[in-house]
């Protein structure tokens, strides 16, 4: 019982990173410069590195014939449980920098909490990602100001990515059954308590960045427990695919 | 206005105690992105542990068509250089 509930929460953790990682993954050799390609599928890489850990771990628990490659792989739609936000197509360079931005601080908050997971394997992976989200937060900060407060056509794309994007950030922080039992059994944290910090984190960039959060927002929810957009099958065809193609195939 | 970011020049430090070599060019806006940029493009095989970056037009560069008068007059003055002194044997690492 106990296994199944980590078993899903490493699923929780590792979907959101791996169909991010795969949407930037898409923009490999399609970056708006060399250097921005480069930092953005690096990024990427990151992701994936972090993806492999949780997967690993969740493969051990599963046990039979289950690998990391199974368990990225080999699900169905509505058993993966990232979030909307992870899956919003690269519309444009800002979506790509602000849907990076809403994640990051996210990401960059899980983390530092579970550095303090009672789960050792969770600490470990924690303390070994923490380095790259920092530089992640960093790179991805740095990219909302320079748009926002940029010229008038980036700060103008900058602030329509914000409001199209602000909708998915809540989720992030809606806690689901699994993530609940993580929070009681302090394996991983109260995603209640993160979001004042969090709120704090964003406004103050975006204010940097003369930004603006939409004033009504109909908050979008329900991609965690696997209701997701009409974005995550033409996601899953590509990332899927050579699996499915060729099944227990290897590079 | 030129939609073209600046080139800036790369310097790293491949261990602490060496030296920043140039290792190459890159385009940014400003210096923040030239370090991020030079951070995922020079370093991402751990190749160094500190960047510079100095944006290309702040260098002075001797000119080409003036490599003769430049250089060419060292060429047959051997005597710069300091190879006609007799060590003596307890000498080891000169």
């Amino acid at each position: 019982m106990l296994h199944e509930k980590l078993y899903d929460y490493l699923l929780h953790l590792g979907d959101n990173s791996m169909i991010l990682g795969q949407r930037l993954g898409e923009l490999c050799g399609h970056g708006p410069e060399l250097e921005t390609d480069i930092a953005l599928t690096n990024i990427s890489l990151d992701l994936f590195g972090q993806v492999r850990n949780y997967f690993q771990a969740a493969a051990q628990i599963k046990g039979g014939d289950a690998t990391e490659d199974s368990v990225a792989m080999l699900r169905y739609e509505h058993e993966y449980k990232n979030t909307y936000l992870v899956e919003q197509p690269n519309e444009d360079f800002a979506h790509v920098i602000v849907r990076q931005f809403f994640f990051d601080v996210y990401h960059q908050l899980i983390l530092n909490e579970l550095m303090n997971s009672k789960n050792e394997t969770l600490v470990a992976i924690a303390k070994k990602s923490i380095k790259e989200v920092d530089y992640h937060v960093d790179f991805s900060s740095t990219w909302v100001k320079r748009l926002g407060d940029g010229t008038e056509e980036s700060h103008e794309k900058a602030q329509t990515a914000v409001s199209t994007l602000w909708r998915y950030s809540m989720e992030l922080f809606k806690a689901t059954e699994t993530e609940s039992w993580a929070a009681e059994s302090r394996v991983g944290p109260d995603l209640d308590q993160l979001k004042s910090v969090y709120l704090e984190r964003v406004s103050s960039i975006l204010k940097e960045a003369t930004l603006s959060l939409p004033e009504e927002t109909v908050f979008q929810y329900g991609a965690k427990t696997g209701r997701h957009s009409e974005n995550m099958g033409y996601i899953l065809a590509e990332f899927q695919y050579m699996q499915r193609a060729y099944p227990n195939m290897k590079w | 206005m030129n939609k073209e970011w600046p080139i800036w020049e790369i310097f790293i430090r491949s261990k602490n105690g060496l030296e920043h070599r140039h290792c190459g060019s890159l385009h940014a806006a400003d210096e923040d992105m030239a370090i991020q940029n030079a951070r995922d493009v020079y370093t991402r095989r751990q190749e160094g542990v500190s960047i510079w970056v100095v944006e290309s037009k702040h260098i002075t560069a001797s000119n080409p068509e003036k490599n003769g008068e430049m250089f060419e007059p060292a060429a047959d003055k051997v005597y710069r250089h300091p190879t006609f002194y007799e060590l003596p044997d307890e000498i080891k690492h000169m």
